[in-house]
């Protein structure tokens, strides 16, 4: 795997810094664009300082807020009907839940329910995913809660692609409010642009125009012996599974890493179904399994499946336990996805 | 996005100058467009819920008629029917929207809990809508307009946590919002002595906003109340806070009403109908018949309005 570099300086860029310069980038050129959280202001910058630089440089439009995650997303919402650009943080993505009714009763529901006549165009921003030691209420993937609920888009950046160009397309581009899900995890990790021996390619569309990133390799021709799926805190992770079962397997797995979990981007898949035909699906997802993301993956392949007469295809999800995250790192890691268990998995298939 | 533009049978507005024959006539219209509701609701004309504010219509009137209708904002609830046809008149589009027909004021998605026009809003989920309009506020402010933005509470809405983190919020952040509480008596089946302790008044004013409270049904004494706290926003672009007892004379729905009726007549006498038609005598009977007149015309023609194919 090769990291990018960073912009100014030669050192491998990561996706603190890319979701930073962004932020800073923003700020500069659009002056419709605020920030508001908890925490955010410099010099602490916000707990996991993403927000760093931003308030000495732009006081004005970054908002530093009480403990009240109701009012910090309604506010963005209101804001956003408004003419204005908001992006919300939400310190932990566990604290999600604190804003549910925000989310689907308020912000998902306007465009429609107001007959077109508004637009929503906020974006709020939380970290999720374990494997730091925070226990049961600071470690959760909450995002499948908020997976099919119409007028909400949900946004999982990863280190396969660029999650700064992912947050100003969330921002500027998109006029729908999105829950953009940052994995913990991956904020320290360096972005991967290449992996030595695959390619790599990005799949969008009108119907789901955030990207997928898709990497396969050339050996494989049009049949990989499997089809890899993650988003998110996955992603390294999966990486390392492909590349173990090619170097130490000889199999030839291909990986797509979705960031568009909803509206669930159904032209990527049709495409993937069409160009690669998959006899082996394969899953990883952090947070636990039941009414999840992945069911749901499964259940979109079937259809595309059935409906062409396809052979059949295996399904194999790996997720974490059906069980709150401990705090002790044993616990905790016993009861999460790693990589060994993903090639474990796979070479069981065979 | 383009605003749809107002059409349709509607009753005349109501600002600042507004005399009493004014005030009497669009407070009717919304006292007969809900009790037609109410009445086709009985026949089977009308499906799944509405809320009416009978005995309510002077806060509606008295609020908005202070506000400047081309700029400032209103978030209004479930019972929000009074508050839009204040704010705009439209009777027909209305109607519309309650009969789930496609020239509603939303087209019929949202039906009478969830409507919007121009710089009105209404949901009718409670008190969610109290950040979302502290949020508009401040995209005003920032932008440098000089509108206040209204929102509608309850007594029974004062249940919800949200309510205390936008006042907190407004006040700390000194937003133009005026923030209206209608303490009508009941949330739903339970009387407000059941469900609020303490002051109602005490809630605002410990976040440092500054509260008015009137127990009145007069419209001319809601009208000038709201008219010195809108100035007063206008001014310094701080929030304020009117509490208004009224009295919900209706039915929390449609026919869900268990209280005593002596206590619901004993209401009647405050009806705010009565209390401003004493001092126009025998010209209430013009108005009534002109006003029937209207919000009639209004619901025969929503009534022959087709129907979205199913």
């Amino acid at each position: 795997m090769k990291p990018s570099a960073a912009k100014a300086e030669d050192r491998p860029a990561t996706a603190l810094f890319s979701l930073n310069q962004a932020l800073h980038e923003m700020m500069e050129t659009d002056e419709r664009v605020v920030i508001i959280g908890e925490d955010i202001l410099d010099p602490y910058g916000g707990a996991f300082k993403v927000t760093k630089g931003l308030s000495d440089r732009f006081p004005e439009r970054v908002l530093t807020t009480p403990i009240s995650e109701s009012a910090i997303v309604g506010m963005a919402s209101g804001m956003a009907m408004r003419g204005l650009r908001p992006v919300a943080e939400i310190m932990f993505g566990d604290f999600l839940a604190l804003a549910a009714d925000q989310l689907i009763n308020h912000a998902a529901k306007f465009r429609w329910m107001y007959n077109e006549g508004v637009r929503v165009p906020s974006v709020i921003r939380a970290p999720v995913g374990a494997r730091r030691g925070y226990g049961p209420t600071h470690s959760q993937s909450l995002e499948k809660h908020f997976i099919g609920v119409p007028g909400l888009m949900v946004v999982a950046p990863h280190i396969a692609g660029d999650p700064g160009a992912l947050l100003r397309q969330a921002t500027l581009d998109c006029e729908d409010p999105v829950v953009f899900i940052e994995s913990k995890l991956c904020y320290g990790r360096q972005l991967v642009t290449e992996v030595a021996g695959a390619s790599m390619e990005l799949i969008a569309d009108p119907a789901g125009p955030f990207p997928t990133t898709y990497l396969h390799h050339d050996e494989a021709g049009t049949s990989p012996d499997a089809i890899l799926h993650c988003y998110g805190t996955m992603t390294p992770f999966c990486l390392e599974a492909v590349e173990k079962l090619r170097d130490d397997e000889g199999l030839f797995v291909d990986l797509a890493v979705t960031t568009q979990l909803s509206p669930v981007p159904t032209g990527h898949l049709e495409r993937i179904f069409e160009t690669r035909k998959p006899t082996l699906c394969v899953y990883g997802e952090e947070a636990s399994p039941t009414g999840g993301w992945a069911a749901e993956m499964v259940a979109r392949y079937e259809q595309l499946r059935t409906r062409a007469a396809a052979p059949a295809i295996r399904h194999e999800r790996i997720a974490g336990d059906d069980v709150p995250i401990a705090g002790s790192r044993e616990l905790e890691t016993a009861s999460l996805p790693q990589t060994d268990g993903i090639v474990g998995r796979i070479l069981d298939c065979f | 996005m383009s605003q749809p533009v107002d059409k349709g049978i509607a009753a005349p507005t109501c600002d600042r100058s507004s005399g009493e024959t004014e005030l009497y006539s669009l407070m009717s219209a919304i006292r007969q467009f809900e009790q037609s509701l109410l009445a086709m609701f009985d026949k089977g004309l009308l499906v799944g819920t509405t809320h009416t504010c009978l005995g309510q219509e002077a806060t509606a009137v008295g609020v908005l008629s202070a506000l400047d209708l081309a700029t400032d904002i209103v978030f209004s609830n479930h019972r929000g029917h009074g508050h839009y046809l204040a704010y705009c008149g439209q009777l027909e589009r209305l109607y519309l929207e309650v009969m789930g027909k496609p020239g509603g004021v939303v087209g019929g998605r949202g039906g009478s809990q969830h409507l919007y026009e121009r710089n009105f809003y209404s949901n009718g989920v409670q008190g969610g809508i109290t950040p979302v309009t502290a949020g508009m506020a401040l995209a005003e402010k920032m932008r440098g307009n000089n509108a206040v933005a209204v929102v509608f509470l309850g007594d029974g809405t004062l249940g919800e946590g949200a309510v205390y983190e936008s006042m907190n919020l407004a006040s700390l952040w000194e937003l133009p919002v005026l923030f209206i509480i209608e303490n009508n008596h009941y949330a739903q089946s339970t009387p407000y002595q059941l469900q609020i302790a303490g002051s109602i008044t005490a809630r605002p004013e410990a976040f440092g906003i500054e509260t008015e409270e009137h127990k009145t049904t007069d419209v001319r004494v809601v009208r000038e109340a709201a008219t010195g706290l809108v100035d007063a926003i206008r001014k310094d672009s701080r929030p304020r806070c009117l509490v208004i007892e009224d009295y919900r004379l209706g039915p929390h729905s449609k026919g869900d009403d268990n209280r005593e009726e002596a206590e619901i007549e004993d209401a009647w006498q405050r009806d705010p109908l009565k209390v401003l038609g004493k001092n126009l005598g025998a010209e209430i009977e013009a108005l009534e018949t002109a006003t029937a007149a209207l919000v009639e015309s209004a619901r025969e023609k929503a009534l022959a309005a087709h129907v979205y194919e199913a």
